[in-house]
């Protein structure tokens, strides 16, 4: 005997499960018509696979399943398509939904099935084909595609197969009907299961202690199989008490392990499944009968006949109550599923669905309407009714105040919504009514939320992108403006070289280039140096402050202050360093350092012979080349537009080759000697801007500070005069580079105003420094 | 014929509110009938006029909050309230005692807090508190058991006993220390002196005369509504174990500061009527098991606490208004472990 856990919980309604059991599973006559509803089960509706006014055969697929959770729905009699249209449906709120609309013939004529002698000959991939392709549902009312339970993730070790037989609903017999009726099916269906899942350690069948007969049956046909390959399995039987039906309980019950919040049986290494759902795979996979009819209970004091019938999909449960002499007089309500978790029916046109397993027609007497909802009284009679082990009276008070948030951190997520609470409720409140609805919200805030992150993520990306592209302009107009301003810089230092004159030409710019670069170099060092002072004051303030504290501070924070002062100080000494280093290089600034050099490169360039220097430009150029073909490679294969730019580009370069390639000829064929002996014009040019530069910076080498000052200010008020002209000049002509030319004048004028400053600043400062 | 929609379930157990407090009523006669015997009617008088009285005002307040008065009457919440004051007030005390403590009950401490359900306090409770503090004189007068009297005096009879309430006519002699007082009096007898001289314990068995029997008619009451099912055990019994465990710590075997035997304590003054039928209100106790075992435990604790050394005789009152006050503490702290949970929650996290 295994061993029962017990749960949390749970109540004792009055069970009410007689009256439908006194009669045999019956046949009830084929209505006018069948209605099939597209969407019978848990995921994705199916699709309708025949057109209207076909004729259609018993068990002939006629809507095909989409996607992997999906089920497909079969004819469940031989007749004509009369209609794809939209039809009230079994479903609280009543609405509507895809219905195929089937008139029988009354021949009931069957397709060819395919019987299958000895599953065991199927691989696990066909045997799931076959049970997928029949259209098998979870028939104890969740209706989730059988297929994909018994398919289960290869993370998940299946090592238990649990049968439901607990039918703990009030009324429903259903599962103990078809278990007294048909046990051997059941235990084929069990042992089909349990090879589709490996055969797991442990086959239980539960069933609570209430059916004698169905325990009895059960057992009968599991010892008649005796001997059976795969695992064995057991029947279990426990006491009666609501809801130990529900997946969650019975897993309690038979493991004792509980499957984690927000996950799936699987998860713990157990897989689930109703009677008639493994009664159902079987047929599908032994005769390859889709599933087109199931045991549904017809019970209540307002009919006259009260029995389990097998009862074809389909078929509105109008014509099955007239079938059991409905009185509609007599019926407050009717309900589909039992009386602790069914639905109220708006109207009875809708039609008999996969998980359908009661139609209840109470009498008024039977169950009575709800009396007003009194105050809650706290009394926790739901909290002791709860098998989840919720608090279900903060779930009201939470429900009633819309506190969200208190009702997730109440796990409202975890209510399984089967009613025990409000069964138990002396106040009467409908407490399932508000966590349904409290439910809902929860979940359609979260779809908003969802919703609206996603667009937030998009607009952020967005900001983000113009942000960039704006900052790549910026970056862009920036480095435009600073070549403007070099080259503007290069030309007036030309023209200061060359004594205002254009003569320096191609040769002569890299000298007064390099000039202008040591000119603007050489203002840097000051600024340098006062920054890197202020770096050396701001580390020596920063270091005190840090001895100060590491003083005051308890033993506990002394280890982390001391490093602080470590830190401190190790800063202290780089910028100590740096400013030295600075200092040393800065008095060598003052000498025509950069000047020398930059002269010198120059002169370098210009000693090259020229063969020597055509070569090289040859060279150069030929590198070039080479990475702009490798460009336009490139940018064909990815079939970019830039390939025709890039075509021009090689092409252009290559004819520049050619060029210097001819130049080089013609210089090496005939004028070796004419290069020794007399240099270019535009090498005298050179030599001449040289000579001028050598000559102005032995002069500024010489020149104190003031005067360098006071010679800075003078160019500048050149400058400064000649972009007033030009700013007139333009503004006269009405120029479109006015406002350059203004922001330009204006620069120098500032450029002057500082430089003014600095002189009169300069004997102060260097009386101090000495 | 329109087909009703509601949600499930569709079926109810028997029983209502009116029912669960009807039961309450009926559970308290045990030990109303051990009170009239050994002190007379006085107490049946107060249940009476109490239960009138917090009918009444009940009816007015609902006729004020224009709400339905019958639906409400008929949860009979009033009458319980009506009825467990009656029971804790002194028998033959002045018919306004009983008059201001229900009216105050029913109409502050109930009414004003939001009605049925919303009541931080225990109304019974607050109403008794109030008069025990404003009327102290007529509040620690308690009748002399039947079998404590001195010789040749008798029970007040019904008619002497309407005269003292309607009149205030004292009859001096009818007035007895209860064993509580005693305790709470005494500096330097021991107790078993104490037992020996004072009549209420010389005439008694266990913890003093008439009050023994009272507070077992009340624990009898208690067991059958435990078996009804109404309230379950966490509550009284850790209230009675705490208190026991208390009285054991600090009897220090009978001497002259010592507090009393356990039995003394669990059988005399409201030590069963507060178990049963006081602390176990649902509406102003702590809502889960394990809330109920705190919030029990720590009223036993605090009963003897006041009753040692504190400054009333009795305490159950006090004891279940401060842990009235703590009850939403203990239950942000006591949220059970839901199934699928690795451990239990505290109510304050809000994680999904």
């Amino acid at each position: 005997m295994r061993k029962i856990w017990g749960i949390p919980g749970g109540i004792h309604p009055p069970e009410n499960k007689d009256q439908s059991l006194q009669q045999p599973i019956a046949e009830i006559a084929l209505p006018e018509l069948l209605v099939l509803p597209l969407s019978q089960h848990m995921g994705t509706a199916a699709e309708p696979i025949v057109a209207v006014g076909e004729r259609v055969l018993t068990g002939q697929e006629i809507a095909a399943a989409k996607g992997l959770v999906s089920a497909p729905v079969h004819a469940s009699t031989s007749g004509e398509i009369v209609a794809i249209e939209e039809r009230a449906i079994a479903h609280p709120s009543g609405m509507t939904d895809l219905c195929m609309v089937l008139r029988p013939d009354g021949r009931d004529q069957w397709i060819e099935l395919h019987a299958c002698e000895d599953y065991t000959r199927l691989d696990h991939q066909q045997l799931v084909e076959k049970v997928r392709a029949a259209g098998i549902v979870g028939l104890g009312g969740a209706g989730f595609p059988t297929a994909v339970k018994l398919n289960p993730r290869a993370n998940y070790d299946i090592d238990t197969l649990i049968i439901n037989g607990t039918e703990c609903e009030p009324y429903i017999t259903a599962d103990d009907a078809l278990m007294q009726a048909h046990a051997d099916e059941v235990v084929a269906g069990t042992r089909l299961l349990a090879h589709m899942l490996d055969n797991p350690q442990q086959v239980l069948i539960g069933i609570e202690d209430n059916k004698p007969k169905a325990i009895a049956a059960m057992e009968a046909a599991l010892a008649a199989g005796e001997g059976h390959p795969g695992s064995a399995v057991e029947v279990c039987t426990f006491p009666t008490k609501y809801p130990s039906g529900g997946e969650k309980q019975l897993i309690q019950i038979l493991t004792g392990r509980e499957v984690p919040s927000e996950q799936i049986p699987a998860n713990i290494g157990v897989v689930c499944q109703n009677t008639g759902t493994a009664q159902a795979a079987w047929r599908a996979v032994r005769f390859g009968e889709p599933l087109i009819a199931r045991i549904t209970t017809v019970v209540g004091e307002a009919l006259q006949t009260q029995r389990n019938i097998r009862a074809r999909l389909g078929t509105p449960i109008a014509h099955v109550l007239a079938a059991h002499g409905f009185d509609a007089e007599r019926c407050s309500r009717l309900v589909m599923g039992g009386p602790m978790m069914g639905f109220t029916l708006p109207t009875a046109d809708v039609p008999i669905v996969k998980t359908t397993n009661c139609i209840l027609a109470p009498s008024r007497e039977e169950l009575p309407p709800p009396p007003p909802a009194q105050a809650c009284i706290r009394c926790g009679m739901c909290a002791e009714a709860c098998p989840a082990s919720l608090l279900p009276q903060q779930l009201f008070w939470y429900s009633q105040a819309q506190d969200y948030e208190k009702l997730q951190a109440y796990n409202l997520s975890d209510c399984i919504e089967c009613g025990a609470c409000a069964y138990v409720c002396p106040s009467n409140i409908p407490l399932v009514q508000y966590y349904r609805a409290s439910k809902s919200t929860i979940r359609r805030m979260e779809t908003e939320k969802e919703k609206s992150d996603r667009s937030r993520q998009r607009f952020e990306f967005h900001k983000q992108r113009i942000a960039r592209e704006e900052a790549e302009k910026e970056a862009k107009r920036a480095a435009r403006k600073k070549a403007a301003e070099q080259a503007k810089q290069k030309l007036a230092q030309a023209r200061a070289a060359g004594g205002g004159e254009r003569t320096g030409g191609s040769q002569a710019d890299p000298v007064s280039a390099a000039m202008a670069r040591a000119q603007t170099r050489q203002v840097a060092p000051q600024q340098q140096q006062a920054k890197l002072e202020r770096a050396v004051s701001s580390a020596e303030s920063r270091l005190q402050r840090a001895r100060q504290r590491c003083d005051e501070a308890g033993d506990e924070q002394r280890d982390k202050l001391q490093a602080r002062v470590k830190e401190a100080q190790a800063r202290l000494d780089d910028a100590r360093q740096k400013l030295a280093a600075h200092e040393g290089t800065g008095q060598a600034a003052d000498k025509p350092d950069p000047v020398a050099t930059a002269i010198a490169r120059a002169q370098a360039k210009m000693a090259l012979p020229p063969a020597e220097r055509l070569r090289n430009n040859i060279a150069s150029l030929q590198k070039r080349l080479a990475t702009a073909r490798q460009k336009l490679d490139q940018a064909r294969q990815a079939g970019s537009d830039t390939v025709e730019a890039l075509q021009t580009g090689v092409a252009k370069l290559e004819t520049k080759i050619a060029a210097t390639r001819a130049e080089l000829d013609d210089l090496q064929a005939g004028a070796v000697p004419e290069h020794a002996q007399a240099p270019s014009a535009d090498s005298e040019a050179a030599t001449a801007a040289i000579e001028k530069a050598k000559a102005r910076a032995a002069a500024r080498a010489d020149m104190s500070p003031e005067e360098k000052l006071r010679s800075q200010i003078e160019s500048l008020q050149d400058r400064l005069q000649k972009a007033r002209l030009r700013l007139e000049k333009a503004r006269a002509d009405n120029d479109d580079n006015t406002d350059a030319f203004r922001t330009a004048a204006e620069k120098l004028e500032a450029k002057l105003t500082q430089t003014q400053q600095q002189l009169q600043q300069q004997p102060v400062t260097t009386d101090t420094s000495h | 014929m329109p087909l009703l929609r509601i949600t499930s379930p569709h079926t109810h157990s028997p029983g209502n509110t009116g029912d669960v407090m009807q039961q309450v009523m009926l559970a308290t006669i045990p030990g109303l009938i051990a009170l009239s015997y050994f002190f007379g009617p006085g107490s049946l008088m107060n249940v009476v006029m109490a239960s009138f009285t917090a009918v009444a005002c009940e009816a007015a307040v609902m006729k004020l909050r224009r709400r339905p008065v019958m639906f409400y009457i008929n949860d009979y919440s009033a009458v319980v309230t009506g009825v467990l004051l009656g029971l804790s007030l002194p028998p033959y005390c002045p018919w306004w005692i009983v008059a201001v403590s229900t009216g105050f009950a029913i109409v502050v401490a109930k009414h004003l807090y939001g009605g049925m359900g919303f009541n931080p306090f225990n109304p019974a409770m607050v109403g008794y508190v109030v008069v025990l503090i404003s009327f102290p004189v007529e509040m620690t007068q308690w009748a002399a058991p039947r079998t404590a009297l001195p010789d040749g005096q008798s029970l007040l009879g019904p008619l002497s006993a309407l005269q003292q309430i309607w009149l205030d006519t004292g009859i001096d002699g009818h007035t007895a220390a209860t064993p509580l007082d005693v305790f709470k009096q005494n500096d330097s007898q021991l107790v078993q002196h104490l037992y020996a001289t004072e009549p209420v314990f010389a005439a008694g068995r266990w913890a003093g005369a008439g009050w023994e029997w009272v507070n077992l008619g009340f624990l009898i009451g208690g067991a059958y509504l435990l078996y009804r099912r109404i309230f379950t055990w966490h509550a009284p019994v850790a209230m009675l174990v705490a208190l026991t465990l208390m009285a054991t710590i600090f009897y220090d075997g009978g001497s002259s500061t010592s507090g009393g035997s356990p039995l003394l304590h669990l059988l005399s003054g409201g030590t069963m009527l507060g178990a049963f039928f006081i602390i176990t209100d649902p509406v102003t106790s702590a809502t889960s098991n394990r809330g109920k075992l705190i919030f029990g435990a720590s009223i036993g604790v605090l009963i003897y606490i006041i009753r040692s050394w504190g400054n009333y005789p009795d305490a159950v009152a006090f004891a279940v208004l401060l842990m009235n006050f703590a009850a939403p503490f203990i239950d942000y702290y006591t949220v059970p472990r839901t199934y699928g949970h690795d451990k239990p929650r505290r109510a304050t996290d809000n994680r999904p």
